[in-house]
């Protein structure tokens, strides 16, 4: 009977554990996609509403790492469940960086919006938010489902999202040399797309963790970088033939 | 109720019925009456006994019938559900529809929830699929005080921008089982968001050609008054401009119908083959005015994919007519069907490979965003609106496939639509 209690109070805080990631990947993703409607819209009280949440990421993280550290000292779990728990901290983590990295596109808001940007600036923005969105999406609910077959189309996704980058990081450099008063523009646009792209890594490394609970085993290492931004150079000729 | 419709036409049946409806009564007097004759000296108070008895029948007689026949009507509600299992029941619900236990774990999908939602299956923790804020307060409400139902509107974003009415509340009394109701109201939603996106958009891009309209026509009243060739001229790229606005707002009119249609990932099973066949012909005009030669490579069975059939003539349309134009100089286009065998997403491959020249590498991946034009001039001198391939993305998210673009400069572009196997509304 004893054993019995304690098992079932023991799934219960394991449950716990679960739940609140859930509600911290919910938060993460209402976060991501607010901050860069904000950015588009010039919307500044959404801006600022996304800058207040991620109060409630950072109360998530440190109230999933202090009852997993009890979980571990009271319960001494094993195999599965220690996977488990050790998942549910790097995965709290990782949506922790991921609300930052939302905040810190919700703060450049008013510095883009105070000149009337056009359209075709964040159109590519959008779409790269769509694809690191979709990402997120995908791994939360793989661990949710604790399916592993879709896990492995997430490092795909992560090669388009650098692809993305980089095409974005050029078309950015191109506006800054067609017209300087873009400069300042441009260059909050381009750390929104490199958080962006960082958001991007935070969920393949979720998926790495879930594959992890769920198989026991490391996700074998295939990484092949896509993101050439750092070899990007646009010649002034080259802008002029535009 | 019934028997009264046969009254008239069955006199029969009436005697028998009211007989049967004072049956009571009858057999009370019956027996008062054998009593009283059985007994040799009845004196006055077994008579009296007997009518008290007959009495005492005829009032408690009618109350049980009604009674009887109360129970017989609730036999007769439930009839037609004994044998029919709640799991039926719910798959009978057109809308997606989840039932979950006490502690938010779910014990059962119906088919629709399937279809709209994916991976969920019994067990499965409600929290960790329906992550957003306003779900998880919805959630535990409902858990909390599983008396009163309640309702939020859900959005899912992304892959394809989804809203529900989301209604919790409990089943049954005692068992402690509830269930979420999803009802798909992104239709309402998608007409609001039409009109502000369509006018953002089209009053962008329709901008370019009116201003050059009109700055044409300034100069026909002005200084080319009098001049019949440079008239002649700019009268044909008046006529070019105009063109150009009214595909696009073809484009934009057709984007906008997509969008609003409701997500539906089941379909009739169709084979590409006939479709690609159709498409090939109607654009055989364009290849022989462009000198390209359009090869066709099929397998001999057929290519089974769910879907519109309208929806896949257009993304093949689009697809061939951008390998016709923008790979003209190759003059050749290559169309294959393959079914293709990659794990677990076996499905069938269509694709489109021109020898043109090339995508630079840049602009792959933004090549399906709408207006995004790899080269302004020469999409606008082919006719281009910039939205050809952003209608063929929307058009394989909703029949849950994928564009996959290969291209070097130099060498030529191979564009596949990627479909799933049409079993894949699982």
């Amino acid at each position: 009977m004893q054993s019995q209690h304690t098992m079932r109070a023991y799934d219960q805080e394991l449950k716990f554990l679960a739940t609140r990631i859930g509600a911290m990947g919910g938060h993460a993703e209402r976060m991501v996609d607010e901050a860069v409607a904000a950015l588009v819209h010039s919307d500044g009280s959404l801006a600022a509403k996304v800058i207040g949440d991620d109060e409630l990421l950072d109360a998530g993280q440190r109230e999933v790492d202090d009852k997993a550290i009890v979980i571990i000292a009271k319960r001494q779990p094993m195999a599965a469940d220690l996977r488990e728990i050790i998942g549910a901290i790097r995965i709290s983590a990782d949506l922790e960086r991921v609300g930052d990295l939302g905040k810190n596109i919700a703060k450049r808001v008013g510095a883009i919006a105070r000149e009337r940007q056009p359209v075709s600036l964040f159109r590519g923005l959008q779409s790269l938010a769509e694809l690191a969105l979709t990402q997120l999406k995908e791994v939360l609910d793989a661990y949710a489902s604790r399916s592993v077959e879709k896990i492995a189309f997430v490092r795909d996704r992560d090669d388009r999202i650098d692809a993305m980058y980089t095409s974005l990081f050029r078309e950015l450099l191109t506006y800054m040399m067609e017209d300087p008063r873009n400069i300042s523009a441009c260059t909050h646009l381009l750390f929104c797309a490199k958080n962006i792209e960082r958001i991007g890594d935070h969920a393949t490394n979720i998926a790495e963790t879930v594959y992890y609970i769920v198989t026991g085993e490391q996700m074998p290492p295939e990484r092949s970088k896509e993101d050439k931004s750092h070899k990007v150079m646009l010649d002034a000729r080259e802008t002029a033939e535009r | 109720m019934s028997e009264q419709g046969d009254d008239g036409a069955r006199p029969m049946a009436w005697v028998l019925g009211r007989l049967i409806e004072s049956r009571w009564t009858l057999a009370a007097a019956t027996v008062a009456v054998a009593v009283v004759a059985a007994l040799p000296e009845p004196g006055w108070l077994v008579p009296a006994l007997a009518i008290a008895g007959v009495a005492a029948v005829a009032i408690a007689a009618p109350r049980r019938m009604v009674v009887g026949r109360s129970r017989e009507a609730d036999r007769d509600g439930s009839d037609p559900l004994d044998g029919v299992g709640s799991r039926d029941l719910a798959a009978a619900v057109p809308d997606p529809m989840i039932l979950f236990d006490a502690h938010g774990v779910i014990v059962h999908v119906n088919p629709a929830a399937v279809v709209a939602f994916g991976q969920l299956a019994p067990g499965m923790a409600l929290h960790l699929r329906f992550r957003a804020p306003e779900m998880h307060a919805l959630i535990e409400g409902v858990l909390a005080d599983a008396a009163t139902a309640r309702a939020i509107d859900y959005v899912e974003r992304v892959p394809l921008e989804r809203v529900f009415r989301v209604t919790a509340s409990a089943v049954g009394r005692e068992d402690g089982l509830l269930a979420l109701v999803f009802k798909d109201q992104s239709e309402a939603r998608r007409i609001d968001r039409m009109r502000a996106d369509f006018i953002a958009n089209a009053s962008h891009e329709l901008r370019t050609p009116l201003a050059s309209i009109a700055g044409f026509v300034e100069t026909l009243r002005g200084p080319a008054k009098n001049d019949p060739s440079a008239r002649e001229h700019f009268l044909k790229i008046m006529q070019d401009q105009t063109g150009r606005m009214a595909r696009l707002i073809d484009d934009l009119l057709s984007l906008s119908r997509l969008e609003m249609k409701p997500y539906a990932r089941t379909g009739t099973p169709l084979d590409v083959r006939g479709i690609v066949d159709a498409v090939v012909d109607s654009l055989g005009p364009l290849a022989a005015e462009s000198g390209v030669t359009v090869e066709r490579r099929m397998p001999d069975n057929p290519s089974w994919v769910s879907g519109d059939r309208d929806e896949l003539f257009q993304v093949f349309e689009n697809l061939l007519e951008n390998a016709i134009k923008y790979g003209q100089s190759g003059g050749r286009v290559e169309v294959e069907i393959v079914p293709s065998a990659t794990g677990a997403r076996d499905g069938v491959q269509v694709r489109f490979r021109d020898y043109g020249p090339g995508i630079a590498e840049e602009h792959i991946p933004r090549i399906t965003e709408r207006f995004y034009r790899v080269d302004v001039e020469s999409s606008r001198s082919r006719k281009g609106t910039g939205l050809g391939l952003a209608i063929v993305k929307h058009i394989l998210t909703r029949h849950g496939g994928w564009l996959d673009v290969h291209s070097a400069v130099g060498s030529g572009s191979t564009f596949t639509a990627h479909f799933p196997p049409p079993t894949s509304a699982r």
